[in-house]
């Protein structure tokens, strides 16, 4: 068996029992997807061979730490923030804001 | 490869609407950026999530139904899934789209190891399951015990297939028609087709 191409490429590899368990898609999930999905539509990336290819630069710790989404969401950051679409210092301050929106609701 | 069984370990409650997790509020604040700047809006988000909602497991059914009434819909749809399906009205993503058969010796399993290609465009939303690390890793090397966890027991005669997908090929799994169903309509049998036998982590439908 050939070293893995990184943390993505988990084919072969050990792994314990499946969780059979069925989950809902929260709605920011739905969200995240519809926006990977009009990024494209609207040109923002070239294909989806562009956000895997993001996928696929995470740390193994953060990919292994990242829900399916997440990946998704890191991975189109990057993108766009490469893309010069967004800039990196808004994209920081507004993950504050919705921090501090979120630590303001859950203190209410 | 250690504890790399994570996909799913935090599973947010449908009704709390942002996880605090880092990768979430990313993938939040990124989308209020985009919409602040005009590149879509709210409206145009709401449409591809219903869209994307409108898709489920019972097109696969509608299409297995067909092949099992109509021997030359099941040759086109072998032959070329993608045109068979759309002869049915469905738009699928432009990829290939492969349906491999069940028979008596033979159980097609599908998976994609590298990420998580899963024909969304016909079934709906992939399960968890199908997305989890162990899943992925375990099934193209031992199907038979990954199977076996799914109340699948293969016997040594019956040959497995696993396919992997990819971003441009995907493939649906063609379930065996069950005994005793000769003279069932079309809609009657679609019913019987679950998710899982459409990607092959179930083999025997069941008869109601």
């Amino acid at each position: 068996m050939s070293e893995p191409w990184g943390p993505h490429d988990l084919g072969g590899q050990d792994g314990g029992p499946i969780d059979l368990a069925e989950h809902d898609t929260a709605y920011w999930e739905w969200q995240i997807d519809a926006m990977v999905r009009l990024a494209l539509k609207k040109g923002l990336i070239s294909d989806f061979a562009e956000l895997r290819d993001g996928i696929e630069q995470l740390t193994p710790d953060d990919y292994a730490r990242c829900t399916y989404y997440e990946r998704w969401a890191k991975s189109l950051a990057y993108a766009l923030v490469s893309r010069g679409v967004i800039d990196e210092k808004r994209l920081n301050e507004k993950i504050a804001a919705v921090k501090a929106r979120q630590d303001a609701e859950g203190a209410a | 490869m250690t504890d790399h069984d994570h996909d799913h370990s935090r599973t947010f409650q449908p009704d709390h609407a942002e996880p605090t997790s880092d990768g979430a509020r990313i993938g939040l604040a990124l989308r209020e950026l985009l919409i602040e700047a005009g590149h879509y809006t709210a409206g145009e988000e709401q449409s591809v999530i219903e869209a994307m909602q409108g898709a489920s497991p019972e097109n696969g059914g509608r299409i297995v139904a067909k092949a099992w009434n109509d021997a030359e819909y099941k040759e086109r749809l072998l032959a070329n899934g993608a045109e068979a399906i759309k002869e049915l009205g469905y738009e699928l993503e432009p990829y290939e789209f492969t349906v491999m058969e069940n028979t008596a010796d033979t159980h097609n399993v599908i998976v994609c190891t590298l990420c998580s290609c899963y024909p969304r465009a016909l079934l709906g939303m992939s399960p968890a399951w199908y997305k989890s690390s162990s899943y992925r890793a375990r099934v193209v090397r031992e199907p038979r015990s990954v199977l076996a966890e799914f109340g699948v027991e293969l016997s040594d005669d019956v040959s497995v297939r696993v396919h992997d997908s990819t971003a441009e090929l995907r493939y649906m799994v063609l379930p065996q028609r069950p005994a005793g169903t000769d003279d069932w309509s079309e809609a009657q049998l679609a019913k019987l087709v679950t998710r899982n036998s459409l990607v092959g982590t179930e083999r025997d439908l069941k008869i109601a």
